[in-house]
């Protein structure tokens, strides 16, 4: 198995694109239904933030080991207009754009890591990881 | 495929999600089913999600938009079929869908529609 691989997401179609791919690496790590159905969910979140608010970026999977457990780490990169405050960013229910307010807080309650870097003016790259 | 197709059953419009939605096509399907409510003088809605392996906010707020303005419209919207690790994922998304009629199985969901339309499941009134 390929140990990662990078996609472009630029369109609500490429989200759908990366909850098949996510989907499917963690078929293949072995992961429960409810964790695939978990990182799928995270995935598509941050990848329509990143076409949303992003204006576009990519997607890095990786498949991760420690030693003891297999792991698969998701990082979503985009060079828009970053995000100002980020722990607003993550509050639940707050919402720069039209949506529900629950992406980023969403996404980092399913993941087992959550890393979040923005500059404003220069982009965002939120990075998850799933522990099987 | 640009639209998911809503089938008519005398008073109630059914709808079976088949495929992974992009959001465009999400949006579309809340407009048309808006659109047949009024156009059929619907009195239901059930929507199958037994099919969808995934519902993330974006899904789960149509869902809920759909149910909120067929209940402005004067029908009942029933969700039915939802797999067991989409309800585990959604409540930790922190989306319950408040409001939202759900069954589980289509059976079940047309028995909720009937009762609360004609009073009975069978469909007498």
């Amino acid at each position: 198995m390929t140990e990662h691989e990078t996609r472009p997401i630029r369109s609500s179609e490429d989200v759908v694109i990366v909850r098949q791919l996510v989907r499917a690496w963690a078929i293949r790590l072995g992961f429960s239904l409810v964790d695939q159905t978990k990182i799928v969910t995270a995935a598509s979140e941050l990848a329509r933030n990143t076409v949303d608010y992003g204006g576009g970026g990519i997607v890095r999977l990786e498949a991760l080991s420690d030693g003891r457990r297999i792991g698969l780490r998701l990082t979503f990169e985009d060079k828009g207009p970053g995000i100002e405050d980020l722990a607003l960013a993550l509050k639940d229910g707050y919402t720069s754009g039209g949506g529900l307010g629950l992406g980023l807080g969403g996404a980092k309650r399913l993941s087992n890591d959550f890393e979040l870097v923005s500059k404003p003016g220069e982009g965002t790259r939120v990075s998850i990881t799933r522990w099987r | 495929m640009d639209r998911i197709p809503i089938l008519r059953m005398n008073e109630f419009l059914l709808v079976t999600i088949q495929v992974d939605m992009h959001d465009r096509l999400a949006m579309t399907l809340q407009d048309d089913l808006t659109e047949q409510i009024v156009r059929h003088r619907a009195r239901g809605v059930l929507i199958d999600i037994s099919s969808l392996e995934v519902v993330d906010s974006f899904i789960g707020r149509m869902i809920g938009n759909i149910a909120a303005m067929s209940r402005v419209l004067d029908a009942e919207t029933v969700v039915v079929g939802m797999r067991p690790a989409v309800a585990i994922t959604l409540v930790e998304l922190g989306l319950s869908l408040p409001g939202v009629r759900t069954a589980l199985s289509v059976d079940k969901g047309m028995d909720l529609l009937r009762t609360s339309f004609h009073g009975t499941p069978n469909g007498a009134s």
